[in-house]
């Protein structure tokens, strides 16, 4: 259902770039393909990012919450800590270790997608391990108990927590998901909210394109892509929920 | 469909660089037109060319908001790239940013507009061959109602003080940007320190910092062509005029263009730079950017080609050599 007011609104940033075709290109909102690309840019950035750190996470936080060690009260008010970090702070502690200066400086990461993909990788990977981490303490203990009692391994208890916890884990993925699409500052920093003189994309996510609108005074440019990327998050969302539903029923 | 067509070009081109590296100067295509122009170059010859070149490459360029944000450079910038078949990542900050980044090596090139950044930047080694690239001019714009009475002042320093005397809300950029240069440099030829309640710094671009002031009914100090394009948004008016329209000189807004020395940073693509200078420079080049145009104006005045010798445009401003004689 929400798919249908993203093409709606598509249509109409297309559509008023047809109407105003005739006066020159200059009159155009978006030119073709624009809209597409930053969307499929942000989609690449986040998910890829929220993919990594999910693998980073989910593990770490599983871990942590078997284990008991003295400090762990301040690994934990460390990972809480990172959920506030201010993503402006993130960019430019990215932008020092890819910059053609920094330990990274080779690579010559600065403005691409991957250096984009790294700072939402911080980003995001603190509320992921915070939430994913408090959904697996959550679970009753009575849970792990009979999994050792009935011959698990350390693995397959591991296993039975997360089946247990998954809701928990599926709204820290979508919270880390949500802290990396709709952050701007670290990705206009590393990404340098670059397209091609042609209108496609390189590092434009819809963040740093509504920020591009709104400097130049751009309102109603500027709200219809907010209104595309509220969608985008509505569908992304959708679709986890759904997937989460259905894994209950089976 | 069009990276196809990109790839295609891009083939072209490393031909057109190899066999005719002189023809950027006849072309002025806008966007479409490149395309005829590059295959016109290579029809006979290209085949030879096509495994050597530039084709593929980047070309980072850092500049302004107020070149970026009036869309020339996506405007002329297809031409370059079909030409040459590279790509042209340009980041817009403001001219502060834009000369940082290119001194910790992370751009090839820059286009900006404050003379005195540019020629610290030159002097310390991190730019070389610069070149003169356009110019258009400053005004003070406010709103109409004109609360400080600066209208038609014939003398922008004259107006910067009235407007303090006055207490008028006045909006800084305040973001280090060749505008906010510009700025701070009329508050201190006008011999007055701007502070208090009526002045505002806004740490923005020039876009946003227009948008504040028509909120607020403030002055600012704006680029003639971000002013041009944002005009029918805004309910500001241009109350003291630069030089463009006869206003005083000290308003006037040059650009510049540098390529980054590969003496300091080894990775940059200075082939690519000097390439690109050399386009922007041409006469075709120049030609387009005066017809660039937003509602029926012209937003930028070329002054790179002219007959006469200009050796200012290369070095800082007021640098000569003893033993330049010889």
């Amino acid at each position: 259902m929400p798919i249908e007011p993203v093409a709606q609104l598509l249509s109409v940033a297309l559509d008023s770039s047809v109407l105003l075709g005739g006066s020159g290109p200059l009159d155009l909102p978006f030119r073709e393909g624009y809209v597409w690309s930053i969307i499929y840019v942000s989609l690449y950035v986040s998910l890829t990012a929220v993919t990594l750190s999910t693998l980073f996470s989910v593990p770490v936080a599983v871990l942590l919450g078997f284990a008991e060690f003295p400090g762990k009260g301040f690994v934990k008010s460390v990972i809480n800590t990172g959920m506030g970090f201010p993503s402006v702070v993130v960019g430019l502690v990215v932008l020092f270790a890819v910059s053609n200066q920094g330990p990274l400086g080779a690579l010559e990461l600065i403005f691409t997608t991957e250096a984009m993909i790294m700072s939402q990788f911080v980003l995001a990977t603190p509320p992921i391990t915070a939430i994913t981490l408090a959904s697996v303490s959550g679970v009753d203990d009575g849970v792990r108990d009979a999994a050792r009692a009935l011959g698990g391994t350390r693995l397959d208890t591991a296993l039975v927590v997360l089946k247990e916890a998954r809701y928990g884990i599926a709204t820290a993925i979508l919270a880390g998901f949500g802290r990396a699409i709709s952050e701007v500052g670290s990705v206009l920093i590393v990404g340098g909210n670059i397209t091609s003189a042609d209108g496609i994309s390189k590092t434009r996510t819809l963040t740093t394109a509504i920020q591009l609108e709104a400097r130049q005074g751009q309102y109603g440019t500027a709200m219809i892509l907010g209104a595309v990327l509220v969608a985008l998050v509505l569908t992304v969302n959708a679709v986890v929920v759904h997937f989460g539903d259905s894994g209950v029923t089976r | 469909m069009p990276i196809q067509r990109r790839k295609f070009v891009a083939a072209l081109g490393a031909g057109a660089v190899a066999s005719t590296a002189g023809c950027s100067s006849t072309d002025s295509g806008n966007g479409d037109g490149g395309d005829g122009t590059g295959g016109n170059g290579t029809d006979g010859s290209g085949s030879a060319g096509e495994s050597i070149g530039v084709a593929g490459e980047t070309l980072t360029l850092t500049t302004t908001t107020s070149t970026y944000d009036t869309g020339l450079l996506d405007a002329i910038h297809t031409d370059f790239e079909e030409m040459y078949g590279v790509t042209v990542d340009a980041v817009a900050q403001g001219t502060g940013a834009a000369l940082e980044t290119a001194r910790n090596g992370d751009s090839d090139i820059v286009m900006v507009h404050a003379r005195g950044l540019e020629d610290e930047f030159m002097r310390n080694g991190y730019g070389i061959n610069r070149r003169d690239l356009m110019f258009n001019d400053f005004v003070i714009v406010g709103p109409e109602s004109d609360p400080a009475g600066i209208q038609g002042m014939s003398s922008a320093t004259e107006a910067l003080t009235t407007i303090a005397e006055a207490e008028a809300a006045f909006v800084s950029r305040g973001d280090n940007s060749g505008t906010h240069t510009k700025e701070l440099n009329l508050w201190e030829a006008a011999g007055t320190e701007p502070g208090g309640d009526w002045y505002q710094e806004t740490g923005s671009g020039m876009g946003e910092a227009l948008n504040i002031a028509n909120q607020q009914g403030a002055y600012t100090l704006s680029d003639r062509g971000t002013f041009i394009s944002q005009r029918s948004e805004i309910d500001l008016t241009i109350l003291v005029q630069g030089p463009i329209e006869d206003g005083p000189e000290i308003l006037a807004n040059p650009y510049g263009v540098m390529a980054v020395n590969p003496g300091v940073h080894d990775n940059a693509n200075y082939d690519l730079a000097m390439a690109y200078i050399g386009w922007i420079t041409s006469p075709g080049v120049q030609e387009s950017i005066s017809e660039y145009q937003m509602n029926g104006e012209q937003l930028f005045f070329p002054e790179a080609v002219s007959e006469n010798p200009d050796f200012q445009q290369y070095v800082p401003e007021g640098w000569s050599s003893e033993s330049s004689d010889e």
